[in-house]
C-alpha cells in the first residue's frame, strides 16, 4: 500500500507554480487592462484636458492661434497663479453673442423635431417587422442594418440630388402636375429634418424592433379578450411596453443629431445654424480655436443630460431583462 | 398566426422604400450620360472611366483604404483587449473611468472628438498626416470593436475556460487555444465594422489630417460642396457595390454556415 | 443477520479505522463577500469510492467541488489529496479531472481533439494520443463521432463525449458536476449504470454533485447531505433513508411521517413517546433520547400499514379518515387524517392484482406500524 502512494503522488506531481509563471501571469493579466487604458487616457481623457484648457485661454494671431494658459515648465506654483486669472471671456463672448446661443437653441430643436419624425417613421416600420413572420425577420433585420454600413456621407448626398429645385422630386411632382412651381425643400430646416430622419433611422428602428420582437402578442389578444379595442389595446399594452425602446431610440438620435455636421451643412446651406457647424466654422474658417473649444464645451454640457437618461434607461432594461 | 396585418405590410414596405430609394437613385444616375446630373441623357458608364482616370480621387481612395486596414486591426487588438479588461476584471482601481472612456465616444459628437484629438496632436507637436488620421481612428474604432467583443464574452462560456484549465492548460495557453478560438467571429465582426467606420468618416478625419493626406470621403465633401457632379454619383456607386458585397458575401457564408448548423443538430437528433 | 436496507456491502473502508482517506476537507470555510457558502465542514472521500454531495441549490456542494478542482481557494482550511495540501496549486497541475455541467467541450474541435485536449497539453508524443482516444471513443461508444464538431451530437453524445475527455487523462479522482442534469428522465436513468461500470472498471475515485436524490441513491457508494454550507450527514444510502440523523435529512431524502412527542418512559433500546393528543407510541431504535425530551418518530410511507379494520397483534395504531388516495399502479398512496388532525402518508405495494380490503375516499381507516419501522430523532 505504501508502494503504491508513493507511485500515486510520483505520477501526479502537483507542484506550486513557479516565480517566473506567476510573474509571467500577473504581468500579462495587467497588460490587458494597461495597454488600452494608457491608449483611451491618451487619445481620449488628455485630448478633452486641452480642449478644456484651450477654451479658457486666449485668441493669438499665431500658430497655434492661441496663448497657453497652462505649461508644465512653469511648476505648480505659476499653475495656481494663473488659476486665479483664468480668463473666461470666451464663455462670455458665448453668452454675449447672440449667434452662438441661437445655434445651440436651434441645434436642439432641430434634433427634437427630427427624432419626433424618426419615431413617428420608425414605429410602423419596427412593429411591422415585429409581427412579420418568424422566417423573414433576420432579412428584414439586415436590410434595416445594410444602409449603416454604406457611407453617411453618400447618403446624404444622395439627398442632394432629390431636394434641390430640379432635383428628381421636384420632376416628379412637376410631371404629375401635383405641383406648378418647384417646391424649395433644399436649404430649409425640412431638407435638415429629412436628411436626420433618413440618416438615424436603423438607430430608431433596431432598439423599438427588440423591444417590440419580445413582446408576447398573447398579452394583445388578452386585452382584446377582455374587451379593449384594437386601438386602445396597443396604447394600453403595446405602447407602454415598448418604452424602453421608444427611450433608446430617440436617444440614440437626438445626441447625435444635435452635434450634427454633414446634414446641415450640405442640406441646410449657409442660413442654417447648428452648434456642430459652427464649431466647425469657428475652427476652420475663422482660426478660433479658443471659441471653438469652448462651444465644444458647452455642447458637451448639453449632452450629457440625455446621455444619462438613456444610461440609465439601458441599466434599467438591461435589469429587467434578467 | 397571421397578425401580420395589412397596415403592417404596408408600413415596412414604405419604410424600407424611405431607405433604400435615394440610394438606388444615385446608382441608376451614375449611369446617366448627360452632364446635368439630374436631366436623364441615356445609359453610359463614362463616369466610371472619367473616376478612374481621376488622380487625386483615386490617390484619396488609397489612403482611405491603407488608413482604415492599419487602424482597423490596431482598433481590434486594442478594442479586444478592453472588452476583456472589462468582462474579466470585475474590480481594478479606476474601472469606472476605463468603462466610461469605453462607452463615451459611441455618443460623443464627432466634432468634438475631431478637435479634442487635433488639439493633442498640435499640443505634442505631432505633424498631421496620415499617421495623425490613422490614429485617430484606432482611437474612435476601438470603442466599437469593444463593444461587439464584450457582447460576445458576457455570453462566453466559463466553464470552457475551467475545463481547459482543469485538463492542464495553463491561463496563456487557455486563453490562445480556447477563448480567442471561440471569440474570432465576433473580433471578425469587430475587424470590419472598424474598417467601415474608418472609410465613412469625414469629420473626425478633417480635423486630424494634414496635407498630403486626404481621405477619400474629405475629397468626395469637398467636391459635393460645390454640387451634385456625375463622377461622384459614380464614385459613391462604387463604395456601395463594394460594401454591399462585403455584407452580402458574409451574411450568405454565415447563413449557410447557420443552415448547415441546424441540419447536423437535427440529424444528431435522429441518430441520439 | 440483519443489515439496513436490501444490499450487503463488501466495500466499506469508512468503517476500517486503519484506511487512510484519500481527499480530506479539513474545517474547511468558503466566503464570497458576506454568504458563508460553506462553514468549518470537515469531511473524508476514500480511494475508489463513488461518492455523493447532494443538497440543494445554495447548500454549497458545488463550492466544494470547485475548490477541489482548483476553481476557488478555501477562505480557512485546508483540502488533502492523498495526504498533499493542495492550496496554492493551479488547477491545470492538480491531478483530478473535472465533467462540467454544461459539458463545456470546445465548440471549435472536433470529438477527437475534444478527448485529446488534455494528453496534448502534458505533452504525450502524437501517436500515442491518437491511440488513447481510439480507446476513450471506444470506451464512451462513439467511435463513429470521432471526426465530428460539438454540434452534430445529440445531448447523450455530448455527455459521454465530456466523460471521456475527463478520463482520457486517466486522473487519480473524477470530479462530476450534475453530469446527467441536461438528459432526458430514461437517457439518465440508463447512463447512471453506465457511469457506475465505469467507476468500477476505471478503479476511479469519484465525487459527484446532485441535487437529484434519487440519482446520488442510485450511484453512491456514500452521500454527503449538505444544507447551508453545512454537513448534515454522510453515510450509506440505506443508512441515509433507514437511518436518517436529523429532522431535515429524513425530510430532504423520501417521504417521511414525523411522529412529535415527548419520550415518556425509555428501557434498553425501547421508548413510550406520548403524542400532544396523549396517544402513545412504543418505537424501538431510540437512539441517545432520554425519558422527558422532545423528539420525533421518523416513519417511512411504506411502513405503514392501512386497513379497514384494527389490525391484530399491533401495538401501534391509529385510527382516522382516507383523506385522499391515489392509485399508481405498481402501489397505492393513501393519506389518512387522524383523529387528533395530523395527516399521516402511506403506501401499499399492489402485490396482487385483487383486493379483498379496498379502501375510498371518506372511509374509517386504521394505520399501524411496528415499533421498529421508524428512528427516534432528536435534532
Amino acid at each position: 500500500m505504501a508502494e503504491a502512494t508513493a507511485s500515486l503522488s510520483s505520477a501526479a506531481q502537483p507542484a506550486a507554480p513557479s516565480f517566473g509563471d506567476r510573474m509571467f501571469q500577473a504581468l500579462t493579466s495587467r497588460l490587458v487592462i494597461i495597454v488600452p487604458y494608457l491608449w483611451l487616457l491618451l487619445f481620449f481623457l488628455i485630448p478633452f484636458v486641452i480642449v478644456f484648457r484651450i477654451s479658457l485661454s486666449q485668441t493669438a494671431i499665431a500658430m497655434p492661434p492661441y496663448t497657453p494658459v497652462f505649461s508644465l515648465q512653469d511648476g505648480l506654483a505659476a499653475f495656481f497663479d494663473q488659476l486665479r486669472e483664468l480668463n473666461f471671456d470666451n464663455y462670455v463672448w458665448l453668452t454675449e453673442d447672440p449667434l452662438y446661443f441661437n445655434a445651440y437653441v436651434s441645434s436642439v430643436w432641430i434634433a427634437a423635431v427630427s427624432t419626433f419624425f424618426a419615431l413617428l417613421v420608425g414605429y410602423p416600420v419596427a412593429y411591422g417587422m415585429a409581427r412579420a413572420p418568424a422566417a423573414w425577420r433576420p432579412t428584414l433585420l439586415m436590410l434595416v442594418i445594410l444602409p449603416f454600413w454604406t457611407s453617411f456621407l453618400i447618403r446624404v448626398y444622395a439627398w442632394m440630388g432629390i431636394l434641390k429645385p430640379e432635383g428628381l422630386l421636384n420632376q416628379l411632382l412637376l410631371s404629375l402636375n401635383v405641383i406648378d412651381t418647384p417646391l424649395l425643400i433644399m436649404n430649409t430646416h425640412t431638407a435638415i429634418f429629412i436628411g436626420i430622419v433618413y440618416s438615424y433611422l436603423p438607430f430608431m428602428i433596431l432598439p423599438l424592433y427588440s423591444a417590440l420582437e419580445k413582446m408576447d402578442y398573447s398579452l394583445i389578444e388578452a386585452a382584446q379578450d377582455l374587451g379593449c379595442t384594437p386601438i386602445s389595446a396597443f396604447w394600453k399594452i403595446t405602447f407602454p411596453l415598448s418604452l424602453p425602446g421608444v427611450i433608446a431610440g430617440c436617444m440614440l438620435v437626438f445626441i447625435p443629431a444635435v452635434g450634427e455636421f454633414v446634414i446641415p451643412d450640405l442640406l441646410g446651406g449657409s442660413q442654417t445654424l447648428m452648434i456642430g457647424k459652427t464649431l466647425w466654422n469657428e475652427f476652420f474658417a475663422n482660426r478660433d480655436w479658443p471659441v471653438s473649444s469652448a462651444v465644444a464645451v458647452i455642447l458637451l454640457l448639453l449632452l450629457i443630460v440625455p446621455i444619462m437618461i438613456f444610461q440609465f434607461a439601458q441599466a434599467r432594461a438591461q435589469e429587467q431583462g434578467r | 398566426m397571421s397578425t401580420w396585418t395589412r397596415f403592417n405590410i404596408v408600413s415596412v414596405v414604405l419604410g424600407f422604400a424611405f431607405l433604400y430609394l435615394p440610394i438606388v437613385l444615385l446608382i441608376i444616375y451614375s449611369f446617366n450620360d448627360s452632364k446635368l446630373v439630374t436631366v436623364w441623357g441615356g445609359f453610359s458608364t463614362r463616369w466610371y472611366g472619367e473616376l478612374f482616370r481621376n488622380q487625386g480621387l483615386m490617390d484619396a481612395a488609397w489612403v482611405t483604404l491603407r488608413v482604415g486596414f492599419i487602424s482597423a486591426t490596431v482598433a481590434t487588438v486594442l478594442g479586444t483587449l478592453a472588452a476583456l479588461a472589462l468582462t474579466r476584471y470585475t474590480r481594478f482601481r479606476g474601472r469606472v473611468l476605463f468603462s466610461g472612456m469605453v462607452f463615451a465616444p459611441l455618443v460623443m459628437p464627432e466634432v468634438i472628438t475631431g478637435l479634442s484629438l487635433l488639439l493633442l496632436f498640435v499640443a505634442v507637436g505631432l505633424d498631421r498626416g496620415f499617421f495623425t488620421v490613422t490614429l485617430a481612428h484606432i482611437t474612435f474604432t476601438m470603442c466599437f470593436v469593444a463593444v461587439v467583443v464584450q457582447a460576445r464574452l458576457m455570453s462566453f462560456d466559463r466553464s470552457l475556460e475551467e475545463a481547459a484549465m482543469d485538463l492542464g492548460a495553463p491561463p496563456v495557453k487557455t486563453f490562445f487555444q480556447v477563448t480567442l478560438p471561440v471569440i474570432l467571429p465576433a473580433i471578425i465582426s469587430g475587424w470590419m465594422l472598424a474598417f467601415t467606420l474608418s472609410l465613412d468618416d469625414l469629420v473626425i478625419a478633417s480635423f486630424a489630417s494634414g496635407p498630403g493626406a486626404t481621405t477619400l470621403p474629405m475629397k468626395i465633401y469637398s467636391q459635393v460642396r460645390l454640387g451634385v457632379t456625375p463622377e461622384i454619383n459614380a464614385a459613391c456607386t462604387l463604395m456601395i457595390a463594394v460594401v454591399a458585397a462585403g455584407v452580402l458575401i458574409a451574411s450568405v457564408v454565415n447563413k449557410r454556415r447557420e443552415v448547415q448548423r441546424q441540419r447536423d443538430e437535427q440529424a444528431a437528433l435522429r441518430l441520439g | 443477520m440483519k443489515s439496513l436496507g436490501s444490499i450487503r456491502r463488501s466495500f466499506a473502508p469508512w468503517n476500517d479505522p486503519s484506511a487512510k482517506p484519500y481527499i480530506s476537507f479539513e474545517n474547511v470555510t468558503k466566503v464570497f463577500g458576506d454568504f458563508t457558502a460553506v462553514d468549518n465542514l470537515t469531511l473524508h472521500i476514500y480511494e475508489r469510492e463513488f461518492f455523493a454531495l447532494l443538497g440543494g441549490s445554495g447548500s454549497g456542494k458545488s463550492t466544494l467541488l470547485r475548490m477541489l478542482a482548483g476553481f476557488d481557494e478555501p477562505t480557512k482550511g485546508r483540502i488533502l489529496l492523498d495526504g498533499q495540501d493542495l492550496r496554492g496549486i493551479p488547477p491545470y497541475k492538480r491531478p483530478l479531472n473535472m465533467m462540467f455541467q454544461s459539458y463545456a467541450l470546445f465548440p471549435h474541435m472536433t470529438v477527437e481533439s475534444n478527448i485529446g485536449f488534455g494528453l496534448k497539453q502534458e505533452g504525450v508524443p502524437k501517436a500515442e494520443i491518437e491511440a488513447r482516444v481510439a480507446e476513450m471513443l471506444k470506451l464512451v461508444k462513439l467511435e463513429q463521432f470521432g471526426k465530428r464538431k460539438p454540434h452534430q451530437l445529440s445531448g447523450g453524445q455530448r455527455q459521454r463525449v465530456a466523460l471521456a475527455r475527463a478520463v482520457a487523462k486517466r486522473p487519480k479522482v473524477l470530479l462530476l458536476d450534475e453530469p446527467l442534469g441536461a438528459l432526458d428522465k430514461k437517457l439518465r436513468e440508463e447512463t447512471q449504470f453506465e457511469l457506475m461500470d465505469l467507476q468500477q472498471s476505471l478503479g476511479l475515485t469519484f465525487v459527484i454533485v446532485t441535487h437529484d436524490q434519487e440519482e446520488a441513491m442510485t450511484m453512491a457508494d456514500r452521500i454527503a447531505i449538505l444544507d447551508k454550507g453545512n454537513l448534515m450527514q454522510v453515510a450509506t444510502p440505506a443508512e441515509i433513508y433507514e437511518a436518517p440523523a436529523s429532522r431535515f435529512v429524513a425530510n430532504f431524502v423520501g417521504n417521511v411521517n414525523m411522529f412529535e412527542g415527548t419520550v415518556a418512559a425509555r428501557e434498553a433500546a425501547t421508548a413510550r413517546i406520548t403524542g400532544a393528543s396523549g396517544a402513545q407510541i412504543l418505537v424501538e431504535n431510540a437512539g441517545d433520547a432520554a425519558a422527558g425530551n422532545t423528539v420525533a418518530f421518523a416513519v417511512r410511507p411504506e411502513k405503514i400499514k392501512v386497513s379497514s379494520k384494527r389490525p391484530e397483534g399491533t401495538v401501534n395504531a391509529m385510527q382516522g379518515e382516507v383523506y385522499d388516495l391515489a392509485y399508481l399502479g405498481d402501489m397505492t398512496v393513501y393519506h389518512v387524517r387522524l383523529d387528533d388532525g395530523q395527516v399521516v402518508k402511506a403506501s401499499a405495494l399492489n402485490s396482487s392484482r385483487v383486493t379483498d380490503d379496498p379502501l375510498t375516499w371518506n372511509d374509517r381507516a386504521w394505520i399501524s406500524f411496528q415499533p421498529d419501522a421508524g428512528v427516534v430523532l432528536t435534532r
